[in-house]
């Protein structure tokens, strides 16, 4: 039948994110030896004209909101020692500049990579004689956004050279490519294979981590990108793990790889 | 229930006995004739087969999205035989390669880590593919 009701996606549109009409995004740019994708494409290519213009228009944002809040939090005094961020980090605009962009890194005491939720957790105990932040709780999202928003446009890039990052990214790409659940579904499957097509009423993107925390307007929240992981990994009707375990760590350390050289655009706007 | 249950109805053949030889699935898995009318709902429930997920077929222009995953099945009739469709719904990866994206339907040849409460358990009941093939078998050109 010539006329069905498809509306064929045609892959990621060809177009350029400014934001404000002020900061170039690298949004698409060639991949890292090794990578499989020809091209790296960010999600926002993937999304409608509406969703890419609120992205592209701070004002617009809705989760700019969620930033404000973050930067609030940035100032408060929290836990025993009577600190907020701002009593060592100072100016986020310039002591935070770029930091966001090269996360997961190798934390040594740990044994383990840790992503900037982690980081922060570790400075509220360590330094602040305050509670961590359980997942998706308290200040963790908006204050992630925060710190990534510091990074605004900066291409990503993770150091694998660092301690024992190489073993993580290579069971991140296990995982990766790791068939679960009933659905009997991997992440390539979905985002490797078959990028820039509908799977029913979404359009598919390569899943790159790069606008995470990110405003889901079907959610109208911030989502955080365990938090997405573990939707993905749900939805292919498997058990999923813990948010910050070694597996979800691991993920985040081979997904952000596939993403290099795209720019941090948290907080991005997606459907 | 909704989803699939793990125990198989009498005269039903289990998950585990159904032989693919030849690209086909010969004879039905539960004696009961499909039915077209039911195999078109469970194609398009999204907590059933889904199918429209990745396929699009004129048949159902009512519903508003059809992915375009996998290739569109109007037609498809002209193109498999029943037995054919049967074994592609209980288990594409044998027909088409283990790289295909197509879960297998009736089958407990699945991914890792499965759901606790779908162990064990197939995405369609024996009867639900019956349908499903039905239904396949009246999209003619
Ligand atoms: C008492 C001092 C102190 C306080 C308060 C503090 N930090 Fe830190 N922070 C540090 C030190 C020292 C380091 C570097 C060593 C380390 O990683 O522990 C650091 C590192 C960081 C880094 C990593 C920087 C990089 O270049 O990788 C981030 C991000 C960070 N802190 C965020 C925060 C946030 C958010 C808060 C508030 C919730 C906070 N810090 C509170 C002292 C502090
Ligand atoms: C059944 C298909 C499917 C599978 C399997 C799947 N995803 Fe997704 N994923 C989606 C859909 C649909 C979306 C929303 C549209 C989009 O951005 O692709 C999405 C979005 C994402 C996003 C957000 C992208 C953005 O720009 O905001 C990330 C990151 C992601 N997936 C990672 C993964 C990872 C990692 C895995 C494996 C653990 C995985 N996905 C498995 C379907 C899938
Ligand atoms: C997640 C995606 C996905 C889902 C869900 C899915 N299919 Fe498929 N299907 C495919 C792909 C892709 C192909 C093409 C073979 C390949 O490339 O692996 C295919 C091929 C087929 C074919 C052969 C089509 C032809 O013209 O040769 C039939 C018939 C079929 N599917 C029926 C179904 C039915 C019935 C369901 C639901 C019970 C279903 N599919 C669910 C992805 C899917």
């Amino acid at each position: 039948g010539a006329c069905s009701a498809t509306a064929f996606a045609g892959g990621p549109v060809d177009e350029q994110l400014v934001i404000d009409g002020e900061i170039e995004m690298t949004t698409r740019t060639a991949p890292p030896e090794g990578h499989p994708l020809d091209e790296l494409i960010s999600g926002w290519h993937y999304r409608t004209k509406e969703t890419r213009e609120l992205e592209a228009d701070t004002f617009e944002n809705p989760a700019m909101l969620y930033v404000e809040q973050g930067e609030e939090i940035w100032n408060t005094v929290e836990g025993t020692e009577g600190k907020s961020c701002a009593s060592c980090h100072g100016d986020a605009s310039e002591s935070m500049a770029g930091v966001g962009a090269h996360y997961p890194k190798w934390d040594a005491e740990a044994g383990r990579p840790i992503n900037i939720e982690l980081q922060i957790n570790k400075c509220r105990e360590e330094r602040m004689g305050a509670e961590p932040y359980a997942f998706d709780k308290g200040g963790q999202k908006p204050l992630t956004a925060y710190i990534k928003h510091q990074s605004l446009g900066e291409p990503m890039s993770i150091d694998l050279a660092e301690g024992d990052m190489q073993s993580w990214w290579e069971r991140g790409k296990e995982m990766y490519y790791t068939r679960t659940g009933q659905l009997n579904l991997s992440c390539a499957n979905c985002h490797e294979d078959h990028n820039g097509e509908y799977i029913r009423a979404d359009h598919l993107s390569q899943g790159q981590v790069n606008g995470f925390p990110t405003y889901r307007l079907k959610q109208a929240s911030l989502v955080s990108l365990h938090n997405r992981f573990r939707g993905c990994i749900r939805d292919t009707r498997a058990e999923y793990p813990a948010a910050f375990s070694d597996e979800l760590m691991a993920l985040e350390v081979y997904v952000t790889w596939r993403g290099t050289g795209l720019s941090v655009e948290t907080p991005a706007v997606r459907q | 229930a909704i989803m699939a249950s793990s125990a198989v109805a009498f005269g039903e053949m289990a998950p585990g006995d159904v032989k693919i030889m030849d690209m086909k699935v010969s004879g039905s898995l539960t004696g009961v004739p499909g039915d077209p009318a039911e195999g078109r709902k469970v194609f398009a429930d999204r907590k059933l087969g889904n199918c429209l997920a990745c396929h699009a077929v004129s048949d159902q222009s009512d519903q508003q999205f059809h992915g375009e995953v996998g290739p569109e099945l109007d037609g498809v009739a002209d193109r498999w035989s029943v037995d054919e469709l049967r074994a592609i719904v209980v288990n594409s990866k044998a027909i088409f390669s283990e790289q295909t994206i197509m879960p297998g339907f009736y089958t407990l040849d699945v991914g890792i880590n499965v759901r606790k409460d779908l162990v064990g358990k197939t995405i369609l009941t024996a009867q639900q593919v019956e349908d499903v093939v039905a239904y396949l078998a009246t999209l003619k050109e």
